[in-house]
């Protein structure tokens, strides 16, 4: 028989602590009233979900033979669904299948968002590259004089995935609202970890159409008198 | 006996040596690959399916559901680093992989794998040579056969114990001092489960073990050992498992607690040595099971001579059909003893290793001894007290 977790032993009153040999024993002064000696005894804590195995479960084999009957049920499911032509797996094999579930918010692959004549928002002022924890961004910026609104722009935007760790801290630093994550995941497969660069031009493939999150240029929405608590709530990201 | 009588007997036994051979290591193989796809298959997963083979000048990948990862494993056995820990035991560390996949082999000698063979019948080109010769397919037909088994099966706890002591590491040395308890106690419940279907056959011959069990028991059941034993045979296929090392008495290579236990110090083909034993002990305690308990290499009603069914009926055999059919029957209920081995080993977790002593010795033992009681009993009532 198995020993399994036996029930709580319960305290019993004959039970002595444990004794750790010749303990010299104080000798109460004469006409003092001896105090009880304080009985130091071991007790198992006990847990409010201790498990407790009936006779049956304690017997094993049932149990047992439940298991190797969950288990080869399982198997035998699969196998029938494997040898029917369909697949008896969760798995997706990844690079030549993609999921296509991934929730709305899922940090994957960083876009650039663009200007209505297709340049980049962004302005090349290296926060990102400077929060990003991986340090994976690398900007180099230029000069426009031709656009005194926005005087420096990207000459180069890369960020290295084989380091990326999908934080998403570029996208809150980003003052322009400039580099955003997009549900889909970047194509990793690869076997050269130090050519895992993503350039600019994979980067501005945004589609505003598409973005129904946060379109751009921003609806216009119409000011109304006493709503201003809730539309200060709803564009918080300018 | 001259030398051209002799030669004929030489070769029927290399033919066998080099069948068992092939099968033994191509089960060894192919469990690698088995087990891998049954625990995917049981947990919902695929398993291991990238490993391909390239045809040459094509560009052709065959992947043939991951067969080729067992390929890949041993070629990356082979070719990394033999790395040796500082201080060892020289002579103990280069012999204990052997030692322990030498007996698992050598088990397998006296296993039968087919009924008897009239090779001078079957391939009529070399009766001149072979003349009405008969062999009993198995490497040799010893009358000592389960005893032989035994003597083998148990020289494998030598090798786990020289690897845990001469890797001169803690872990591996706990590793092989586990082991060794272990498999002595296991032993002796396979032992003493395996007495009371010696005094059910009445011989230790496991061919002539094989031969009765192609009766029938009052007409109707084949006369199979998991019938007359049942309660035997679950006791020898738990005590076998124990013996093999494998989950859920794998204390001894307790990877939470001992890293590998007592190969925690072996690397390379040295390793594989280990790895390969422990899948080829599943085929050669399947092949065992088979022999004593499920008729061996006979299908249900079947003899040398063909099948005689309950119900009347009579099919004779030939050579030519009987003796793939034996081999193919052989073959196959190792598979299926194969595949419920893994089952067993992914469905269960590990026990704490008092409790496995304790399972050992608190309760198959008793159970054990219980059944060859009932079974004496049981003998001396049908023998009318004698």
């Amino acid at each position: 028989m198995i020993r399994g977790i036996k029930n709580p032993p319960t305290p019993s009153a004959g039970v002595t602590g444990p004794s750790f040999g010749n303990q010299p024993t104080a000798v109460p002064p004469a006409g003092a009233v001896s105090a009880p000696r304080k009985v130091v005894r071991y007790e198992r804590k006990q847990y409010w979900n201790e498990p407790t195995m009936t006779l049956w479960e304690r017997a094993y084999l049932p149990e047992i033979l439940k298991g190797l009957a969950i288990t080869s049920g399982i198997f035998l499911r699969n196998m029938f669904k494997w040898v029917t032509g369909r697949r008896g797996a969760v798995t997706t094999y990844y690079p030549e299948e993609k999921r296509g579930d991934f929730a709305p918010r899922n940090r994957g692959k960083h876009i650039l968002t663009q200007r209505p004549d297709g340049s980049p928002q962004c302005i090349a002022c290296n926060m990102c590259a400077t929060v990003c924890p991986a340090k994976v961004i690398e900007i180099e910026s230029g000069f426009d004089p031709n656009d005194p609104a926005h005087p420096k722009f990207p000459v180069r935007f890369e960020i290295d995935y084989s380091r990326c760790v999908f934080c998403g801290m570029c996208v809150e630093a980003c003052p322009e609202d400039a580099i955003r994550m997009q549900e889909d995941v970047p194509n990793l497969v690869s076997d050269d970890r130090y050519n895992m660069w993503i350039t600019m031009d994979e980067m501005l493939t945004w589609r505003p159409e598409k973005d129904v999150a946060k379109p751009y240029p921003p609806k216009p929405v119409p000011l109304q008198l006493g709503d201003s608590v809730k539309r200060g709530r709803e564009s918080s990201t300018h | 006996m001259n030398a051209a009588s002799i030669l004929p007997d030489l070769a029927m036994a290399m033919v066998f040596i080099v069948y068992a051979i092939v099968m033994l290591l191509s089960f060894g193989g192919l469990l690698t690959w088995v087990e891998r796809k049954q625990s995917a298959i049981m947990a919902d997963r695929v398993g291991a399916n990238r490993a391909y083979i390239r045809l040459p000048f094509t560009n052709i990948k065959l992947v043939w559901l991951g067969l080729f990862h067992g390929m890949a494993d041993g070629l990356k056995m082979l070719l990394k680093e033999n790395f040796k820990p500082n201080t060892h035991d020289k002579v103990g560390y280069f012999l204990a992989p052997f030692i322990v996949f030498t007996p698992v082999l050598l088990v397998f000698a006296v296993v039968p794998f087919g009924g008897t063979v009239i090779p001078g019948q079957l391939i009529p080109a070399l009766s001149q040579w072979f003349g009405d010769r008969a062999y009993p397919m198995q490497i040799a037909n010893l009358d000592a056969g389960l005893l032989v088994v035994f003597a083998f099966s148990s020289l494998g706890i030598i090798g786990a114990m020289l690897a845990g002591w001469a890797s001169d590491n803690k872990f591996s040395l706990l590793g092989g001092l586990r082991a060794g308890s272990q498999m002595i106690s296991y032993e002796l419940v396979m032992g003493l489960t395996v007495l009371g279907l010696i005094l059910v056959y009445g011989s230790v011959n496991l061919g002539e073990i094989v031969r009765q069990q192609s009766g029938t028991i009052g007409g109707v059941l084949p006369a199979w050992g998991i019938f007359y034993q049942p309660f035997a045979a679950f006791l020898f296929l738990t005590a076998a498992i124990a013996e093999n090392k494998r989950i859920p008495f794998d204390l001894p290579e307790a990877e939470s607690e001992l890293i590998a236990g007592y190969f925690t110090e072996y690397s390379a083909m040295k390793l594989g040595l280990f790895m390969f034993s422990e899948f080829i002990q599943i085929a050669v305690v399947g092949a065992l099971f088979a022999t004593l308990f499920l008729g061996g290499y006979n299908l249900p009603y079947m003899t040398d001579a063909g099948f005689s069914f309950p119900w009347g009926s009579e099919i004779a055999l030939s050579q030519a059909v009987r003796v793939p059919l034996q081999l193919v029957t052989f073959l196959g209920k190792v598979a299926l003893l194969c595949v419920i081995q893994i089952q067993i080993r992914w469905t269960l977790p590990r026990f704490r290793y008092d409790q496995m002593l304790g399972l050992s010795w608190k309760m198959l033992l008793p159970l054990s001894l219980a059944n060859l009681v009932v079974t004496v009993l049981w003998m001396w009532l049908v023998g009318g007290g004698q």
